[in-house]
């Protein structure tokens, strides 16, 4: 157990690319826990969806042995955090756990909106902030500038910022220093029973599941009878142990400390975030507040293209449920693709995220319907009906009105892409709160509705600011709208999965999009195609795929039959990722790509 | 010769030769076969003795045939030496017997060189030349990378003539910023040569050429599928008036003059692969194989010097393979397919729906066997697939008469896709299926599957 005044618990607040796990991969090497020919890139990202997208998704802890200046030992440890909006909540989860956060900023950059939302929850748990200037070395570095940047628009005092660059390893001795000097330790008691807070939990395929604990009281002990306070369940702790990054045994770990341990919990779902772990027979008198769940806001559908698939997509929901309990799902049945699921996720990132891991990682073809905001609808018989999936639209004569959600979204941008900016904000129903400047970046607050921000609007904030506007958003309230259910049809059957709520003004604009963007989506069949948008029996849109005229292989002799009947195993392979409505056969990317607005 | 249509019974399709040769000139850029430039030539001696070895081997492996017919390929096999061509056939012929009037064809460059050897190779008991002459206008032949001018390839055709029984000369058409008058023009002085076959391919751009290159570049501004549709009919109207039936996807010609080793391929008959890059398909203890040998040519001489074969793969097929390949080849044939046959060696049908489908979209005939005319309803339909299928012994009598299925004119511009749409319109174990009824539900639940 260390002497809980030479420990320092911290975490990384950075906008992505601005070097958090650079960084992290710095103070680990510096503290000596990783032989070089062990270490690569981005050391704690241990997914491969991390490491090809530069993000963190699931929180991670690693304690560092740091010898100071003043001759002492110090036991850091790094709680690394996700930074992307979609994931404040394993955020908020992972900064409950210190004392202290680093805050890195890039010096030719600058605060990020991202960054902003998570230093402000930073500050309201009242951690200690310390600001580092990283990437200094770049030609484009304006030190003074972001020093400003920080106490103009965060508020926080960044003379003291550490200027640093993580990619060469300049001057990053002194952010240990600093961690050391201007963090607090942490406080707690060791004599007092046994109170814990439950960070996070996973499951490991050898381990099981694997929960990270913060020490606020008392000693946590091998062997020891614990009781999850919330969850009302007691087990006995068989391993015990931090990670430097790897797992090191334990017996025991005291006030401050931060490690895991696991006690025969058969699933994740056992093990309640922001839960209090206490001992069983000498109970803590209070828990720890807990947090509160977090809700999906975002749905889609998600189906498998073969449909004997069904039960294995569900068995792969289920194991990725074990891990993230914030994803949630319920089966969906549709007249166009049969039996999936109807899916919801904190935030689009979330959702890309989700489906890809399923695609890859349980190696299944999936159809994802266009995501969907839940919509409230407000039946003239006075009840009130939460609509995940446009296709559940009752007929619009028994409601009264449709509300749908709001959100604050807060923008940072140069302001050589400001015009651009203001003119997706208001392309999407957008109202204007605020314009300010800090430098020559502007911080934009707009209220906009979800539903025109969920598909697509963060690509395009990122293409028409050539990626330097952030954006972060939360959810403010529900307001009615003119809102009607737009179906596609192709070869004059309805599509369901293609039916989208939009708003009256703007539904013109989207059938005609939806219907070019299929036109080119659907391969030419051997007829022509009609594709129409409509609302009820109204076509507002149409377009045509041409027939077919010709696809026939001049050359066809002996030698190459085997070349021939690849190619047509590969297409009759390729056939099958697609969707048969009537006699259309429709590419399952179709069904997101069509909803995708480029230039309107 | 036969006036007849070359309908081969499929239980005597035969079994065909075939031997590549490898080297070329010069490497046109828009061909993909197994071609090799060697500058400093080749030891000819050497190749011979390497065919000779890998036919005997042939032999050793597939056993007693009757050729029917033998086709030298390439590469430009009329770089060979008349007497290495003598000395390929004469292998051929001491390995197996040889039928009487057997085809055997070589293919040839249509320049002055070349066609000196053409007594030569008619002394060796070549009776059929097919010449590459590609173009009749002479900047498009050197477009095309070729090396002859169009006097030279009027000549060859006119040795060819007197030199040979058959004859027949392939032209490249659909070439960047042709237009259909021009192909008209083209078209009508290649007709009048008077070829009783002619190869007319529209130019495809296939993976690794010089051509796939310009084209990735934007050099090379191929018609479009309007265009090259409008081509493709240019060619029907105009091969059919002079007499020379389309019989094939890109071959024409008149009654009783088709290639017969190239029937073969597409009837799905039996033929061995000999020399660098060869394809076989080969039925060994009633098993066919799909065979194709290594194909950088010295290294080919070098197995076959060592091990006494090139093969580089010799794989069994499954069943569900030889329907693919039956039916990709097959339907390339203006008579179509034989669906007893399909069921009997592929064991598969075709889901009635699909057929009928493709029928009502005006891209496939139904022929019900045994009378003239076209199938109508589904239960005739059912009715073409059901003959022969109770024949699991695969007798020819139980296969004989079977109804056929056959790509339209329309179909036939369309055809890979309509391979596809039957291809994927499978109902595996038909030979199992000997009465309607049992087929009817097989069918019912794929489609419930589908």
């Amino acid at each position: 157990m260390t002497d809980i005044s030479l420990i320092r618990n911290f975490s990384i607040i950075a906008h992505i690319d601005h070097g958090k796990s650079t960084l992290s991969d710095r103070l680990i090497q510096l503290c000596g826990n990783v032989a070089d020919r062990d270490m690569k890139a981005q050391i704690l990202d241990s997914m491969d969806i991390e490491r090809e997208r530069g993000i963190t998704i699931k929180a991670q802890t690693v304690r560092l042995d740091y010898k100071h200046s003043d001759g002492k030992t110090y036991q850091l440890n790094l709680m690394d955090t996700p930074g992307h909006v979609d994931f404040a909540y394993e955020v908020s989860r992972s900064l409950a756990a210190c004392e202290g956060a680093i805050l890195v900023v890039d010096a030719s950059q600058g605060v990020e909106a991202q960054t902003l939302a998570n230093v402000y929850q930073a500050l309201d748990m009242n951690l200690e902030i310390l600001p580092v200037l990283n990437k200094v070395d770049l030609p484009a570095a304006d030190s003074d500038r972001v020093k400003k940047q920080i106490e103009d628009v965060i508020g926080l005092d960044a003379s003291d910022a550490v200027p640093i660059s993580a990619k060469t390893g300049l001057n990053v001795a002194a952010v240990l220093e600093a961690i050391v000097e201007r963090l607090p330790p942490p406080k707690g008691d060791a004599t007092k029973p046994l109170k814990a807070l439950l960070i996070d939990s996973f499951y490991d395929a050898y381990l099981g599941v694997v929960v990270l604990v913060r020490i606020i009281d008392g000693t946590l002990k091998k062997g020891q009878k614990v009781k999850l306070m919330a969850a009302d369940e007691s087990y006995s702790i068989e391993r015990l142990g931090i990670f430097r990054p790897k797992q090191q045994m334990l017996d025991e770990l005291g006030p401050g400390e931060v490690g895991f341990f696991t006690a025969a919990i058969k699933e994740v779902a056992d093990t309640r975030v922001g839960d209090t772990i206490t001992d069983e027979r000498k109970p803590t008198a209070e828990a720890l507040p807990g947090f509160k769940q977090a809700q999906p806001v975002v749905f889609c559908g998600l189906f498998p293209v073969d449909a004997a698939d069904f039960e294995d997509l569900r068995e792969a929901m289920s194991r990725l449920r074990l891990n993230d309990a914030s994803f949630s799902y319920e089966t969906e049945s549709s007249a166009a693709l049969g039996f999936g699921f109807r899916c919801g996720f904190l935030g689009l990132l979330h959702l890309e995220i989700i489906t890809e891991r399923l695609a890859r990682e349980f190696n299944l073809d999936l159809i994802t319907t266009a995501p969907s905001v839940v919509y409230q609808l407000h039946m003239n018989n006075g009840t009130m009906i939460e609509m995940h999936n446009p296709a559940d639209m009752p007929d619009p004569v028994y409601i009264d009105r449709i509300e749908e959600p709001w959100i604050k979204a807060t923008i940072l941008v140069p302001d050589d892409y400001l015009g651009s900016v203001l003119k997706l904000c208001q392309d999407r129903r957008g109202r204007q709160k605020e314009l300010t400047y800090a430098g020559t970046r502007a911080m934009l607050v707009y209220e906009l509705p979800l539903n025109e921000v969920v598909f697509d609007f963060y690509d395009k904030l990122k293409s028409i600011s050539r990626g330097y506007a952030s954006f972060d958003y939360q959810i403010i309230g529900y307001e009615a709208e003119d809102l009607v259910k737009m179906s596609i049809l192709v070869n004059a059957e309805p599509v369901d999965a293609l039916s989208i709520i939009v708003h009256r003004t703007r539904a013109e604009a989207r059938g005609r999009v939806m219907c070019e963007k299929l036109k080119d989506l659907i391969p030419q069949h051997m007829f022509v195609i009609p594709v129409q948008a409509a609302i009820g029996g109204r076509i507002i849109a149409r377009e045509t795929i041409k027939a077919m005229r010709k696809d026939v292989t001049a050359k066809c002799y002996g030698g190459d039959i085997t070349r021939k009947r690849k190619l047509l195993e590969k297409q009759k392979a390729g056939k099958k990722k697609m969707r048969q409505f009537g006699r259309v056969e429709i590419p399952q990317e179709a069904f997101i790509a069509a909803l995708k607005m480029e230039d309107n | 010769m036969s006036s007849q249509p070359l309908i081969l019974n499929p239980d005597d399709a035969g079994f065909g030769v075939y031997v590549h040769w490898p080297f070329c000139a010069q490497k046109c850029p828009y061909c993909d076969f197994n071609s090799h430039v060697r500058h400093k030539g080749w030891d000819e001696a050497r190749f011979l003795a390497a065919y000779k070895q890998e036919l005997a081997h042939t032999a050793e492996l597939i056993g007693k045939r009757e050729v029917s017919s033998i086709f030298i390929g390439g590469g430009t096999p009329s770089l060979m030496q008349p007497q290495t061509v003598a000395g390929i056939l004469d292998a051929i012929a001491g390995l197996w017997s040889v039928r009487s009037g057997a085809e055997i064809t070589i293919e040839a460059n249509p320049n002055s060189v070349e066609a000196e050897r053409f007594r030569g190779y008619r002394s060796a008991g070549v009776n059929r030349v097919s010449l590459g002459v590609q173009s009749l206008r002479d900047e498009q032949l050197k477009a095309l990378g070729r090396l002859h001018s169009v006097a030279e390839a009027k000549t060859a055709i006119g040795i060819a003539a007197q030199t040979f029984d058959r004859f027949s000369f392939d032209l490249i058409y659909a070439r960047p910023g042709q237009t259909p008058e021009q192909w008209r023009r083209e078209l009508a002085e290649a007709l009048a040569l008077g070829s009783r076959h002619l190869s007319l391919y529209q130019l495809t751009i296939e993976p690794e050429t010089a051509f796939e290159k310009l084209h990735a570049a934007g050099k090379l501004a191929m018609p479009d599928a309007e265009l090259a549709a409008e081509l493709y009919d240019i060619t029907q109207e105009m091969t059919d008036a002079a007499g020379l039936r389309q019989y094939e996807i890109s071959n024409h010609a008149a009654p009783g003059e088709e290639s017969r080793h190239n029937i073969l391929y597409w009837r799905y008959a039996e033929y061995a692969g000999v020399g660098p890059g060869a394809h076989g398909r080969v039925i060994v203890g009633g098993q066919r194989r799909a065979t194709s040998t290594e194909r950088n040519p010295e290294g080919w001489a070098a197995r076959v010097e060592g091990a006494g074969y090139g093969l580089v793969a010799d794989d069994a097929l499954g069943r569900d393979e030889e329907a693919d390949e039956m039916l990709l080849m097959g339907l390339r044939m203006a008579d179509g397919l034989d669906l007893a046959r399909l069921a009997q060696l592929g064991g598969v049908a075709i889901q009635p729906e699909t057929i009928a489908r493709l029928r009502d979209e005006g891209l496939l005939d139904v022929l019900p066997p045994g009378r003239e005319g076209f199938g109508e309803g589904l239960d005739e339909i059912r009715a073409c697939l059901a003959p022969g299928l109770g024949s699991a012994t695969g007798t020819s009598q139980g296969n004989r008469g079977g109804g056929r299925i056959r790509v339209t004119r329309a179909g036939r511009i369309v055809l890979n896709e309509v391979v596809l749409a039957l291809s994927r319109a499978f109902v595996s174990g038909a030979s199992t299926m000997a009465q309607d009824a049992r087929w009817t539900s097989a069918s019912e639940a794929s489609i419930e599957r589908a």
